[in-house]
């Protein structure tokens, strides 16, 4: 943050009117490359993702035959072929249970996303926040959701007490990141709003204020103002952001306001949707908005248009093929997700940062709840990561792991991106091990 | 406009507070002196997971800024989902904070509400005063109205400290923005982002009743009360008697329970009660296929919601009917719309004035709908998007209606021949679901939800009417508990007649008022509300006073202090005449 009271400086500078200052504020600049900020020489900062869809994928589809680099992809992802040297595909890893009941499509959601199973209000943080608690501080928003389904179903958390809705809209995502209190960092000239300025110093008062009533409560309460707290300090951070020159950032171009796209839950409304949500959120990333970020796949109610057969009860349904050996409209349902994440990122590896693209400092990971989710399988759950977060992990490899927790992927991501911890997950979902063969 | 502020004269604010001299934590113990205590206490037990202040429901927020502000203020925005916890978001409500996302939207509301009540429309009728120059801070006029507006809003007088820094705030904001109504705009604002807003604070004192006992003081008990009756804060009427101490006595607080369960506004409490208790939320994301149900639409989908609070409030508010009779009554209320899905004709009068989309309606004696479990609200909120569900359904009368946990279903078990619907061998889901059940694994839940849902399947995936399934004829016999029963008429009478039901409304209602599940030291308590509703024909406004009346609702569990040793006392409320 900055070195001195902006406050102060501000209000005297401004007197209570609109003046045009040029701050002396982070004149960082990117090099000649523009892939990395010219005052510290430091790479632009990493960027990740989850990709969460419900309903795994057919059985014997994804596994690719060979393990380590140079695999090649099996049929049901060959769709991602276009990114195999960024593509990790994990394998062989698996939910467990431990006697607890299974709510089926949620408790693996859980184990994937949490590291444990408690439902309701008594989850911890989801893997994106503690994430975000390192790497989102300084953003205006500490992460964006979105979802295709209509819904705002979501899996982002600060706890069980605290969730993270998901966005349905790309017009209304596009309002929030880049409507009137947006700041082109690559704007000429600077203006603070005085306006902003008043807000801020009523929100910094009653906040300091209330910073006293924390002190006075319980355990449990004191939990949920922290994250009020964390919730509210988004907004100081929006407006000392408002009020600071933002540093150029190159890459950084306005999108278009995109129409009001149907939320629905046919399959190509949802693919319109995550091709705008895809350009949202590669600007808001290359524009300094936002390093993480969380799209969630509302699969179970999709269908295709026309259609009345959606993509759950496909799963539960539809029978296996003799002569093919498994579900053929599961495997279109599953193979058109892997095509709509090939589109995302696409996208995300079309805007270009420098000799580079926002993809090459992202790190996504996909995940989902069951294995086969035509009998609710929790063994053989598939798990990917593609990007490497600007060189954090290396890319191009199929881990095999066969019967270890899922989190240990998750461990893995959260230390390369710096979160201080060595074990991730509860009981036997909970891990010590990183995934050595990935890590840099 | 009639709101709360227009017509508020400056309460007395020579509150005490804490009575006896003994200032327990409180005054702004945003979540839960009993925990503050314990904490302090050196952390000697973790207190339960009981938790003491609730956030504002989307309902409450919205009621409460029509109430203060008046209905043509405009609430823009969107709220944080609740969370459902022992079957009511209400008492999820207590265990949940406000995401940044959340924040967001709370403070573009707060900003957006706060620019109305202060622009030039509304300032000369909701602000009681007038700075002596709009350019410059006027400390009197902002004092006095965000003391004023400030007890509407946090539910009690705002602290010394508390107004002090709201009118500082202001005066910053006005001196930036060299306008008046623009700073004070922004404090208000602020004040509507606080906690002390968003989440319903409860403060205890040593209850003069009990030695040793602890209950909730005047103010917290006022909103416990008027969230329970009205879903909103207090009003006018019920903070002066908090001041006055005019709930410290039974005869006093049956006289403000008396008043308040006469008001019209009770409908908007026992509205928001079964909204929750039936879990309509859900219909906001309730999806059916329109291909094989074209008649559902999302018009349908709120008409069918409205529908079944149109018949419970008319039966249990209306005609101050039994309770149970929701389960058969015979008459309801439909729209257009809805009379196509029931297929039962419906004639508008001629319009004259402002017309009623609504129209009550009789089913006939013989027909096989009566009661909410027949409606299209339940039928289709309970079933898949493209067909009906005996198991979802059977689930959610137990577990709704009845207060009964239904297990989920176990890991690798396969569906296919269940839900295969285009399999000649099963015609009928019935049929289905018996070859399903021939698994032991599976046998044991479903054999509780079943025969239940299955009474109900002459009513399709959207509540309409079937008869056939694969050209075979539907069997629509059921039981219920031992019951045998038929269609939905008769699951109606068997819900009627158990008593689970009405011990599940009592349970539901007092966690509803409380904002927790009641616990087991107050099961007695819990007991004795049963006995009054089934000795008063189960009727529901009875039962509601007899909630707000007992002395049980607004006290701190006694075995929740046993370890406490040390109190503290933060902060004072503000004295008369301290400025």
């Amino acid at each position: 943050m900055n070195p001195f009271n902006r406050r102060t400086v501000l209000r005297g500078m401004l007197g209570g009117t609109a003046v045009t200052v040029g701050l002396p504020l982070l004149d960082c600049f990117l090099n000649t490359n523009g892939d990395a900020l010219a005052a510290t020489g430091a790479p632009l900062p990493p960027i990740f993702g989850t990709w969460f869809q419900h309903l795994g994928l057919n059985p014997g589809m994804w596994v690719p035959e060979t393990v380590g680099p140079n695999y090649k992809n099996n049929i049901q992802l060959e769709v991602l072929n276009p990114f195999i040297d960024r593509l990790n595909i994990y394998s062989g890893l698996k939910y467990f249970i431990e006697g607890k009941p299974l709510e089926t499509h949620t408790t693996g959601s859980q184990i994937a996303t949490t590291g444990e199973i408690p439902f309701g209000t008594k989850g911890g943080p989801s893997i994106d926040s503690s994430i975000a608690s390192v790497i989102g501080r300084r953003t205006r928003f500490r992460s964006l959701e979105v979802t295709f389904g209509g819904t705002r179903k979501t899996y982002s958390q600060q706890s069980g007490t605290s969730r993270n809705p998901s966005e349905p809209s790309p017009m209304a995502l596009y309002k929030r990141v880049f409507g009137p209190d947006f700041k082109d960092p690559n704007a000429e000239e600077f203006t603070p709003d005085p306006h902003t300025m008043a807000r801020q110093s009523v929100l910094s008062a009653v906040t300091d204020h209330i910073k006293g009533v924390i002190n006075r409560v319980g355990a449990n309460d004191r939990a949920r103002l922290d994250e009020y707290f964390t919730s509210i300090r988004q907004i100081e951070q929006q407006l000392v952001l408002e009020l600071e020159r933002p540093a150029p950032l190159e890459a950084c171009s306005i999108p278009g306001q995109p129409a009001e796209a149907p939320p629905g839950t046919i399959l190509e409304d949802a693919a319109t949707n995550c091709k705008l949500f895809a350009g949202l959120l590669s600007y808001a990333a290359a524009c300094g908005q936002t390093q993480v970020f969380n799209v969630y796949v509302d699969s179970m109610q999709m269908r295709e248009a026309g259609s009345s057969y959606i993509w759950h009860a496909a799963t539960h349904e539809e029978s296996i093929d003799e002569e093919l050996g498994y579900q053929k409209g599961v495997f279109a349902f599953n193979t058109w997700g892997n095509m709509i994440f090939a589109e995302f990122l696409q996208t995300l590896d079309g805007v270009r940062e420098g000799s580079g693209t926002v993809l090459d400092r992202t790190l996504i990971l996909w995940l989902t709840d069951h294995s086969d989710a035509r009998v609710h399988g929790l063994e053989k759950v598939p798990v990917m990561t593609v990007g490497s977060g600007g060189g954090r992990i290396k890319t191009g490899i199929h881990v095999s792991a066969p019967g270890d927790p899922v989190t240990r992927v998750g461990l893995t991501v959260q230390q390369a991106l710096g979160v201080p911890i060595n074990h991730w997950g509860v009981d036997s979902n909970g891990t010590s091990n990183t995934i050595t063969d990935v890590m840099v | 406009m009639g709101t709360q502020l227009m017509a508020s004269k400056k309460l007395r604010q020579n509150v005490s507070h804490v009575p006896g001299g003994l200032c327990l934590v409180v005054c702004l113990s945003v979540a839960g002196s009993l925990l503050a205590l314990a904490n302090n206490a050196g952390g000697t037990r973790g207190l339960s997971e009981e938790t003491f202040t609730r956030r504002l429901t989307p309902e409450q927020y919205k009621t409460i800024i029509a109430d203060v502000f008046g209905r043509d203020i405009k609430i823009g925005g969107r709220f944080d989902p609740g969370a459902r916890v022992d079957g009511l978001l209400e008492v999820g409500a207590g265990q949940v904070s406000v995401s940044p996302a959340g924040m967001e939207q709370y403070d573009s509301m707060a900003r957006s509400i706060a620019d109305q009540v202060a622009d030039e429309r509304h300032r000369d009728i909701l602000i009681h005063c007038k700075p002596k120059s709009v350019r410059e801070p006027g400390n009197a006029c902002a004092q006095q109205f965000l003391g004023e507006v400030g007890q509407l809003l946090y539910r009690r007088p705002l602290t010394a400290a508390e107004l002090k820094l709201q009118v500082a705030a202001a005066n910053e904001a006005t001196n930036i923005e060299q306008d008046f109504y623009t700073g004070l705009a922004l404090s208000l604002a602020g004040m509507l982002s606080q906690p002390q807003f968003l989440f319903r604070q409860e403060t205890l004192e040593p209850d003069p009743t009990r030695s040793g006992e602890f209950r909730l003081d005047a103010y917290s008990r006022a909103s416990r009360l008027s969230f329970f009756l009205w879903n909103s804060g207090p009003d006018r009427k019920l903070l002066t008697a908090a001041a006055n101490g005019g709930l410290d006595t039974q005869n006093g607080l049956s006289r403000q329970v008396e008043r308040m369960a006469a008001s019209p506004r009770l409908e908007a409490s026992v509205r928001a009660f079964f909204s929750d208790m039936f879990q309509f939320n859900k219909f906001e994301s309730l999806i059916k296929d329109t291909e094989i149900y074209p008649k559902y639409s999302s018009r349908v989908a709120q008409d069918a919601r409205e529908q079944t609070l149109k018949t419970v409030v008319d039966v249990l508010l209306t005609r101050r009917g039994d309770y149970r009779d929701i389960f058969t009554t015979k008459k309801t209320f439909l729209t257009k719309a809805l009379a196509s899905v029931y297929q039962v004709p419906f004639s508008m009068p001629v319009p004259n004035g402002s017309p009623d989309a609504w129209r009550p309606y009789n089913f006939a004696p013989q027909d096989p709908r009566a009661g909410i479990l027949t409606q299209v609200a339940f039928v289709s909120l309970h079933s898949h998007p493209g067909r009906s569900s005996p198991t979802l359904r059977g689930k959610a009368l137990r577990e709704v209606m009845l207060c009964q946990k239904v297990p989920s279903p176990p890991g690798d078990v396969d569906f296919t021949l269940l839900q295969n619907t285009s399999n000649q061998e099963y015609k009928t889901v019935r049929a289905r679901l018996t070859a399903h059940s021939t698994q032991p694994v599976c046998a044991g839940c479903h054999k509780i939800t079943d025969p239940i849902g299955l009474a109900l399947e002459n009513f399709n995936g959207a509540g309409g009417w079937q008869t056939l399934e694969n050209g075979a004829k539907i069997d629509v016999s059921g039981a219920l508990d031992g019951v045998e029963l038929d269609g939905g008429t008769g699951l109606g009478q068997a819900v009627h007649d158990n008593s689970a039901a009405t011990s599940c409304l009592v349970n539901r209602l007092a966690a509803y008022a409380l904002g927790r599940t009641p616990k087991k030291r107050e099961a007695s308590w819990v007991g004795s509300l049963g006995q009054v509703f089934a000795d008063n024909g189960y009727i529901l406004p009875v039962l509601m006073q007899k909630i707000a009346n007992s002395p049980e609702l607004y006290r701190a569990a006694t075995s929740e202090l046993e370890d406490v040793t040390m109190m503290v006392a933060p902060e004072q409320p503000r004295k008369e005449g301290e400025k």
